[in-house]
């Protein structure tokens, strides 16, 4: 059906797309392999003798290593206390039935619209108020606001594909609810609350404005130092650009491992 | 098939969740709400008063609150129908057989801008939009053109960088869409037609129509929301051209010091999402 001439346009559209794509990134990595006399060169050099300096000092000079630390620490705390929380919230929305179910599925999942500087203003002032500026926990708690509802979307769903028939049959050899949840329908649901996961993590640890507002040293996040670099007249881009590919690489690795499921997962809350 | 379980079990499941959300969701919220109606300035904690609806009526007649909405509206309006033109474009051609390696490669490639850290992006943009040695303005043949400084070409930055971050999503939505459409349907419109337009139109857009109004929901939240990338890239300048409503907020609340003031935009800003979310509803949800 096609035609080699046909293909040609199609090929072309292509290439454009993954150059488009890919550049930006390829850039990044570069430049960060660069000496800062090699990337301050104008025009740019396409062609260098890569480097891992900016790499080592940016980790162990500059404290990068902490701030990555950190922002792991959060993003695995908050993840998992995401999933104790959401994982049964999500059953009870798959499988029970209750006055107010609708309103509360609505609730849960408009918490996304919301723009975090609305809550990030009260939530500074609380921390502060109670001694809770640069702690780890802060975080953990308000990264709850976009997390939950995360979970909650993706396993809720997945609760509702596995068949009611196999819940019958364990509920007449005697098992609770709970029981059920955890020995029938959990592992089951399994591939769900991984996505749901990986959705988690991701969003804690690119979160920027909340680590802006609520750290200032000890929970310091990555993206928030990497921010940081940003300040004064000299701009040391290759340490700015490996600070910064440290913390797309792991970001990149799960979200091709979940590549079938990023678009549901994003499209949370805007479709049935 | 839903089975009648007691109270008690209920809320056992559900409990933990919906205390947790509160806690962090609402009851921030409403002390947002008591801040808004006091003089709260970090720098003045000794004289915070209770002043009424006053931050609110400085924010309704404050010229500035209002610039900055219609800035944020302003790149909804030219990112979003971009956006849309480019993803359905990827999309099709994503959706034409053949060529299936260089269409994995090219689905995978798609991950990459949506996964890159939003805060990240603005730090590529100021790398590779430097006047003298970003990499742009060299593939543009050695131009000199002031990105980050010029008020319009940090506009333009930050609709670039937008575009580039959320056509793969919308792509992948309308792709997602595309497949949705059955086989025997599509091939037997393209024995009626040749036109890829007419398929297009009456036989493939019925079925992009759910993603469209999803990237329109989505799209407009995350505008209101934008913050990390600009923040970044240009901190809301030079001036104030590219100063978003959250980044206006967070100027106001965290380098200016009103928290009283800013709380009040804050508050105002909940009730326009909500009430777009609500109109977004009832337009797009009430015939399906």
């Amino acid at each position: 059906m096609n035609s080699a001439r046909a293909l040609w346009p199609q090929i072309i559209l292509l290439v454009v797309i993954i150059t488009v794509c890919v550049f930006p990134f390829y850039w990044m990595v570069t430049t960060s392999l660069k000496t800062q006399i090699v990337a301050l060169e104008a025009p740019p050099v396409w062609l260098f003798e890569p480097t891992l300096t900016n790499y080592f000092e940016a980790l162990f000079e500059d404290g990068v290593l902490q701030t990555l630390i950190n922002s792991l620490i959060i993003a695995i705390c908050t993840t998992i206390l995401s999933l104790i929380l959401g994982v049964p919230a999500a059953f009870a929305l798959a499988r029970f039935e209750f006055r107010g179910k609708k309103d509360l599925w609505f609730w849960f999942i408009t918490n996304r619209m919301v723009s975090p500087i609305v809550l990030a203003l009260p939530f500074f002032l609380i921390a502060r108020n109670l001694g809770l500026l640069d702690k780890h926990v802060t975080l953990v708690l308000i990264y709850l606001t976009f997390n939950l509802p995360i979970v909650i979307w993706i396993v809720t769903d997945q609760f509702r594909g596995i068949p009611y028939d196999l819940d019958e049959a364990a509920r007449l050899e005697g098992a609770s609810q709970i029981t059920i949840m955890l020995k029938i329908c959990l592992p089951l649901a399994m591939p769900g609350v991984a996505v749901s996961a990986i959705f988690s993590f991701i969003f804690s640890w690119n979160e920027l404005m909340y680590g802006l507002i609520l750290t200032r040293t000890d929970a310091k996040t990555a993206p928030a130092m990497a921010v940081s670099f940003m300040e004064g007249y000299n701009l040391p881009y290759g340490k700015i650009m490996a600070t910064s590919t440290l913390i797309v690489i792991p970001v990149l690795i799960f979200a091709l491992i979940a590549s079938k499921q990023l678009v549901r997962g994003l499209t949370m809350g805007a479709v049935k | 098939m839903h089975r009648q379980v007691s109270r008690k079990t209920i809320f056992a499941f559900i409990g933990p969740a919906v205390i947790g959300l509160a806690m962090v969701g609402i009851a921030p919220l409403l002390y947002a709400v008591w801040t808004s109606l006091h003089f709260y300035n970090l720098t003045k904690l000794k004289r915070v008063e209770f002043i009424g609806l006053e931050n609110y009526w400085t924010v309704l007649t404050d010229e500035v609150f209002w610039q900055a909405m219609g800035r944020t509206f302003f790149l909804l309006g030219t990112a979003l129908p971009l956006q849309i033109a480019l993803g359905l474009i990827i999309a099709l051609v994503l959706h034409q057989p053949g060529l299936t390696l260089l269409k994995t490669l090219g689905r995978l490639s798609l991950v990459l801008p949506m996964a890159t850290t939003y805060a990240v992006v603005g730090l590529l943009g100021q790398v590779m939009f430097n006047q003298k040695f970003g990499v742009v303005n060299q593939l543009l043949g050695g131009a000199n053109i002031n990105w980050i400084g010029d008020p319009n070409n940090a506009f333009f930055m930050i609709i670039f960088w937008d575009v580039w971050q959320w056509t793969p999503f919308v792509a992948l939505v309308l792709l997602a869409g595309l497949t949705m459409v059955p086989i025997e349907i599509e091939e037997a419109a393209r024995l009626e037609t040749k036109s890829n337009w007419i398929l297009l139109r009456f036989v493939q857009l019925p079925f992009l129509v759910p993603g469209l109004v999803a990237v329109l929901i989505l799209r407009t939240a995350d505008t209101l929301k934008l913050f990390d990338m600009v923040f970044t890239l240009t901190r809301g300048g030079p001036g104030s051209s590219t100063e978003f409503i959250s980044l206006m907020i967070q100027r106001v609340g965290f380098r200016g010091f009103d928290q009283g003031l800013a709380s009040a935009q804050a508050i105002i800003l909940l009730i326009i999402t909500i009430v777009l979310a609500q109109l977004y509803i009832r337009v797009f949800y009430k015939e399906v």
